[in-house]
């Protein structure tokens, strides 16, 4: 109870740190909506060379990359994540100050980049995806529960990618930068999340396999659900797909944790 | 009461450095080698000690973000590297150069976080909230965004979101670093206030030595991980064999003076130092200068205790041991 008071304290307050940039705000909504463009000029030709393309229409393969560029700030596919303070406060050593404060530190960064997602997703998602719905005929539905089941899995889908980055940052704690891995993770997000292509495009074992991976939680699957490719049971095991990956990465961030707070703690850092 | 005992602390890193091209070597450096000492409640101690004494690691594992390599430490009867979590709640710490507020939000929201964080009870923290606020000036700051305020007014907030949950000890680990001669002495009017009405422990470590003069009653003085000084500042002026100096003005230059119970320090042409015990009385040295040089002018200077610090500072590092290592 008292954890779950913090986390929302912590959440809003971050919430609104990332509100106070408004200027980047709508930089980073024109930036989105003129990819969007950009995007769905390409996938046009594409599927109109190749109908039903990965098993997706024109207008659901032009829903999928604005969904894309609403989705791209909110799950910091491309970096920005609210643990990149924390990678700065490992290398200058203020990490040592929360070390000292009575509260979790992954459920801390957690709660941060939530309310960071939560602000992204209204400030930099509704805006291109309403832009991208006036220009193109996007294949969106109209009734209450894909977009309620959407939300779900986007929220799935940000604890995921938090989950991921923040691995990534404690490894900081023995590389002190952690720029290289950081930017290799970026990469393979963007690939990797469908971002680039929709992964239902890839054959085989390869597009198995990375229908499989953690990252699918961050765009394909949350795409997939709003557009109603999957739904009923499947919608059922998309979630369940992303809350095991959700559960996995953050106990595996929790035992990585433990160690590089032993190191801290012993070693001095 | 004793709040914190320190019984033969130790802390020993262990270093890696690389000896030729593919080889490397182990060797330890004792950052903290052995420091035994206690702290009463309410006491206001000062802990010194040139950069790379050992300060800070001992400010870390007094609040538990540390664990020590050997010795016993207890703070408030916890043993911090144990039981960090329920310490948290009892110590307040400022870091100067480490920040806890949030950077982009008022200073509001950053003390909204800290009620939540260690819970404390909506009365308790809207009287202490506004007792900070009052002694710290801080009524325009509460809706500035941190990242506008100055250093100083930073440090301000710092200190109050220390205090908001009542700790028993508050460490403050170069509180007033890169402060005007203004906010400083708002700070430390803040902490004698604090000691005063509150009876909280203070515990700090500095370089600046007003800091001490004004503040502490005590003087713990460590260097290369060993306390070779803990006693009050007058204590420290003896041990150090502080000295005097008598300024003086001839009508001309002269040949140094040279008169019973004082030494020549130095010259500048018809100006001459000279430096006589800080405990003996400067009238003998006067008239035997009065009465064989051509005296115009004379000032004398009281000991200043950056020097003896100094001096204590730079017999550790000859590897004698202190003057006064009671540790």
């Amino acid at each position: 109870m008292h954890a779950a008071r913090l986390a929302l304290v912590v959440a809003v307050g971050s919430f609104r740190r990332y509100a106070t940039y408004r200027v980047a705000t709508v930089a980073g909504v024109v930036t989105n909506t003129a990819f969007g463009f950009i995007l769905a000029f390409t996938f046009t030709a594409l599927w109109s060379e190749r109908p039903r393309l990965g098993g997706y229409d024109l207008p659901q393969a032009l829903a999928f990359v604005w969904i894309g560029q609403a989705l791209l700030a909110a799950t910091a596919l491309m970096g920005g994540g609210a643990e990149n303070e924390l990678q700065g406060r490992i290398r200058s050593g203020d990490v040592a100050v929360d070390l000292y404060r009575p509260a979790d530190l992954q459920l801390w960064w957690l709660a941060a980049d939530l309310g960071r997602a939560a602000f992204q997703l209204l400030g930099r998602g509704v805006v291109p995806l309403a832009v991208g719905a006036l220009a193109f005929p996007l294949a969106l539905p109209t009734t209450p529960l894909p977009w309620l089941l959407f939300l779900t899995s986007v929220t799935l889908g940000v604890v995921v990618g938090f989950a991921l980055r923040y691995l990534v940052v404690l490894t900081s704690f023995w590389l002190l930068d952690g720029s290289g891995v950081s930017a290799m993770s970026g990469l393979l997000g963007v690939f990797f999340s469908g971002m680039l292509l929709p992964l239902t495009l890839f054959p085989g074992a390869f597009g198995e396999t990375v229908r499989l991976l953690p990252w699918s939680s961050m765009l394909q699957v949350p795409a997939d659900v709003l557009l109603e490719v999957r739904q009923g049971p499947d919608a059922a095991r998309a979630l369940g797909f992303q809350a095991l990956w959700a559960l996995a990465l953050l106990g595996a961030g929790r035992l990585l944790q433990r160690v590089a707070i032993r190191r801290v703690v012993v070693q001095g850092g | 009461m004793e709040l914190i005992e320190l019984d033969g602390l130790e802390k020993v890193f262990t270093v890696r450095r690389s000896a030729g091209r593919l080889r490397r070597t182990r060797h330890e450096v004792r950052a903290v080698d052995g420091i035994s000492c206690t702290v009463r409640r309410g006491e206001m101690v000062g802990y010194i000690g040139p950069n790379g004494a050992g300060k800070s690691t001992t400010i870390k594992m007094l609040t538990g973000i540390l664990t020590p390599s050997g010795g016993r430490l207890r703070v408030a009867g916890i043993d911090p590297a144990r039981e960090r979590t329920r310490l948290a709640g009892r110590i307040g710490v400022v870091f100067g150069q480490r920040t806890t507020l949030w950077w982009d939000l008022p200073l509001r929201d950053s003390y909204a976080l800290v009620r939540r964080l260690y819970r404390v009870p909506e009365a308790r923290y809207r009287a202490n909230l506004e007792r900070c606020v009052e002694l710290l000036d801080l009524a325009p700051l509460l809706h500035v965004p941190v990242r506008q305020l100055s250093l100083g007014q930073r440090m301000r907030g710092d200190i109050a979101a220390a205090l908001l949950h009542d700790p028993e000890v508050l460490y403050l680990d170069e509180p007033t670093i890169g402060l005007d001669v203004v906010s400083k002495a708002k700070v430390r009017g803040f902490l004698r206030e604090v000691n005063a009405e509150r009876g909280t422990t203070v515990l700090l470590t500095t370089h600046d030595l007003g800091d001490i003069e004004q503040l502490c009653d005590r003087v713990m003085v460590i260097d290369h991980g060993r306390l070779v000084h803990d006693g009050g500042l007058d204590a420290l002026h003896a041990a150090g064999e502080s000295e005097r100096v008598l300024v003086v003005d001839l009508e001309r230059p002269t040949a140094p003076i040279a008169v019973p119970g004082a030494r020549f320090v130095r010259a500048d042409g018809p100006r001459q130092w000279l430096a006589f015990p800080a405990a003996a009385s400067a009238a003998p040295v006067l008239a035997a200068i009065a009465a064989r040089y051509p005296l115009a002018d004379l000032s004398v200077r009281e000991p200043d205790i950056e020097q003896v610090i100094a001096r204590l500072y730079t017999e550790g590092r000859d590897g004698g041991a202190g003057p006064s290592g009671r540790g």
